[in-house]
């Protein structure tokens, strides 16, 4: 057992957990954060991805121990009250979702994956980068509108806050 | 995932006795191999090391003939540097072709060679860029340091600390990946060095793991160009067959991969 502190959301969380425990367990089970989800046991599906200390990683393939003093964001921690995320807002305006399942870990991908482009994104590079994140429900036609749209209005805000 | 102890020493002198101290432990770096290894419960070492705290295993430097990367380095770090990018545009190529975005977030080319994945791509860019391993104990050229499938020159308890690469005139990689993994189903690395000396390196084909094609070497050293490698094949028998693709395909796979690689020279060919 190892006493583990993360900050998730921005609000430190401390527990008492066996060194066996994945952050995603930490993040689900311990902190009652149930956004994030597990998918697969293969890492492949990308349903539990979290940004950790900045960037997206596949929670179920990392020890809590390990993130002990790290910081996480999770889909719990994007909306601003009641008003979501741009890229949640925009998932949500081209239906970027049919059974929501993979949805948390989509959106997790795509804010990193935004922000490491600073917003300027082709359709070809967004299929690229959603590589890791797998949609059972085969709807990344929607899902890839929805980061483009998402995409245009980070780096149009962008343009506009630099002039 | 069967218990284990963590344990994240800041030292090598450290991670050392750890592990000597213990009859079963295991180095942890990215985890992106290990952990899912762990959680089928395919492998239930005691004691992890996690070696990512200590400070000779992190960063990247470029010398005028050398690229030296630190075993605990994530492969996007090495997709993105820049000075790696001016020296061998193939290796930052390589670093940005393993799995996806997150896998590259946290999975490190110390992982990467230490577990000499067959399907790996990491390999083949060691053998064919003559690079040397470091550990916490010696010294070992490329050539002595893969010894077949999951198989290394490491002994147990030996960290590989860094890779210094040897940056060569011109280098291609070349990839046809595994559409669900994206591992390598035939991959091929090619250099040309500034002695003249022309290394090619195959990954993800072969049934002993990465090995150097010396009939291509050979053919390549006198003439650099896809056409010197026309009519060249490899032996089917010597190469892995699995549902993913018989080894007749993959052996032809491994000299289309080859040509690609020469097409490609100072990049890299992902299909
Ligand atoms: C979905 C997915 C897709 C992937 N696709 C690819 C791909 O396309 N190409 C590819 O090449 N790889 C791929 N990988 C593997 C990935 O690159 C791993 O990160 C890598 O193989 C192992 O590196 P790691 O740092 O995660 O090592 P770990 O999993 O931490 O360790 C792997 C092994 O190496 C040992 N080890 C680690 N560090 C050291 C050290 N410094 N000294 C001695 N021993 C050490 C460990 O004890 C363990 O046995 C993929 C992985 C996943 C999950
Ligand atoms: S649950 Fe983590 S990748 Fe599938």
């Amino acid at each position: 057992m190892s006493q583990v502190t993360i900050t998730i959301n921005g609000k430190p969380e401390t527990r008492e957990v066996e060194d066996r425990t994945l952050l995603v367990q930490f993040i689900r089970e311990h902190v009652g954060l149930t956004g994030t989800h597990v998918g697969c046991d293969t890492t492949q599906c990308g349903a539990c991805t979290v940004h950790l200390d900045g960037v997206a990683v596949k929670s179920c393939t990392v020890l809590a121990v390990a993130a002990d003093g790290a910081a996480v964001t999770t889909i719990e921690g994007l909306a601003e009250g009641g008003t979501l995320h741009p890229v949640q807002q925009a998932f949500h305006e081209h239906h970027g979702l049919q059974c929501g399942y993979c949805t948390p870990g989509m959106i997790m991908a795509s804010v990193d994956m935004i922000r490491r482009h600073d917003g300027v994104l082709d359709e070809a590079t967004v299929r690229h980068e959603l590589e890791g994140n797998i949609c059972r429900c085969t709807g990344y036609h929607n899902i890839v509108k929805a980061v483009l749209d998402a995409a245009e209005k980070h780096r149009a805000a962008h343009a506009a806050a630099a002039e | 995932m069967y218990a284990t102890t963590y344990h994240r020493p800041k030292t090598i002198a450290e991670a050392v006795a750890l592990y000597e101290g213990s009859e079963d432990a295991s180095y942890l770096s990215g985890g992106h191999t290990l952990i899912p290894a762990l959680k089928n419960r395919l492998a239930a070492p005691q004691h992890l090391i996690d070696v990512r705290a200590i400070p000779e295993l992190s960063g990247i430097a470029v010398t005028a003939d050398r690229v030296v990367i630190g075993a605990a380095t994530r492969h996007a770090a090495v997709a993105a540097c820049e000075d790696v990018k001016a020296a061998i545009p193939a290796l930052c190529g390589l670093a940005g072709s393993i799995g996806d975005v997150q896998v590259r977030h946290m999975g490190t080319i110390g992982g990467s060679t230490a577990n000499n994945d067959p399907a790996a791509d990491y390999p083949s860019a060691v053998l064919s860029l003559d690079a040397v391993v470091h550990t916490d104990r010696r010294v070992l050229a490329a050539d002595d340091f893969f010894q077949g499938l999951y198989t290394t020159a490491l002994a147990p308890g030996e960290i590989l600390v860094r890779i210094e690469f040897r940056i060569p005139e011109i280098a291609g990689y070349a990839k046809f990946r595994n559409p669900a993994s994206r591992y390598s189903m035939a991959a091929a690395f090619v250099s040309r060095h500034r002695d003249g000396k022309v290394r090619v390196a195959i990954t993800g084909a072969g049934n002993g793991g990465v090995f150097r094609w010396s009939e291509a070497e050979e053919r390549l050293a006198d003439d650099l160009t896809p056409a010197a490698l026309d009519g060249l094949a490899l032996d089917p028998s010597l190469m892995m067959g699995d549902m993913h693709a018989p080894a007749d395909y993959r052996a032809h796979l491994v000299a289309v991969m080859s040509r690609r690689a020469v097409e490609n020279l100072g990049r890299t060919y992902i299909l």
